[in-house]
């Protein structure tokens, strides 16, 4: 059931990416560029994607506030971490200066695999790479905490 | 490729995209930050085979789901005019940084603000702020 669940959970990942637009940098890009307010050529799109895909999520993980249990696993695995440190800010201005070159963050670029593989392979590579020379840097300099990753 | 905007596409595959995340979420008990789940499958979650199967049940699902929707009529972009060290080094960017910040656009985006996650809230201001920063800075370096 769980692996059911996973490839389901999948399925819809990918349909969403592709259906939304946003498995093309061109269109990523077209928001991040502020400059195209100024000239109308401004993109608004992933905007209205975090906000249906929010639309959805905001209610459920309200919702499973009071539960004890996922309906198919034994626990919630409610990432640990509450501090905002100094790793999380710097990590997520390396990701976002990545973001801003290409267009693309992990889950389209994974996504892009079947569609524009040979695009997307070394980004993939590149950042597999990155995530585990990074892991182990951490690990090796003794900052490897319990926060999970989310 | 495109720069066309469709509100009710982009709303629609950003709902898809929220009931993926649900359906993992209520269904296992697991966050579905793409960043993390790569980020095990590259080491941790071989330690627990039980962990490992939902992760590749997962990212073979999100490769094999634009296809289909690309088989119903979907145009997806196939190329790309980026040259291949930008591509390289924004993966590596990404990767670096995901790693570092816990998260990406799907576990603290649409996960962690979902639920209301202090630290999301930080690091989808950190990404958002830079991406921007970097594309705008990007496209006035390039000139046209």
């Amino acid at each position: 059931m769980p692996i059911l669940l996973a490839l389901a959970s999948g399925l819809l990942f990918g349909a969403g990416l592709a259906l939304s637009g946003m498995m093309d940098p061109q269109k990523v890009l077209g928001f991040l560029d502020l400059t195209g307010i100024i000239d109308g050529r401004w993109n608004p799109s992933l905007a209205f994607v975090m906000g249906g895909a929010l639309a959805v999520t905001l209610p459920t993980f309200r919702l499973t506030r009071g539960w004890g249990t996922p309906l198919a696993a034994p626990s919630f695995g409610h990432p640990s971490a509450s501090e905002i440190d100094h790793r999380l800010i710097v990590g997520s201005v390396i990701f976002g200066a990545g973001w801003g070159l290409a267009g693309y963050c992990p889950g389209p670029a994974v996504a892009s695999l079947s569609s524009a593989p040979l695009v997307v392979a070394p980004f993939v590579a590149a950042m597999l790479s990155g995530m585990v020379i990074t892991r182990l840097g951490l690990r090796s300099a003794g900052r490897v905490s319990a926060a999970k990753p989310a | 490729m495109s720069s066309s905007f469709d509100p009710w596409s982009a709303l629609a595959g950003g709902a898809l995209i929220g009931l993926a995340a649900a359906l993992l979420w209520l269904g296992l008990g697991r966050i579905a930050g793409i960043a993390g789940i790569l980020g095990r499958l590259t080491g941790p979650a071989w330690a627990q085979r039980s962990e490992a199967g939902w992760h590749v049940a997962f990212v073979v699902g999100l490769i094999v789901g634009p296809a289909i929707v690309m088989a119903l009529g979907v145009q997806l972009p196939t190329t790309s005019a980026a040259p291949l060290p930008l591509v390289i080094g924004a993966g590596l960017l990404v990767g670096i940084g995901t790693t570092l910040g816990s998260g990406c656009t799907s576990g603290h985006g649409i996960c962690g603000l979902a639920r209301l996650a202090p630290r999301s809230l930080a690091a989808v201001i950190a990404f958002m702020a830079t991406g921007a920063a970097v594309a705008s800075v990007a496209r006035v370096l390039a000139g046209s």
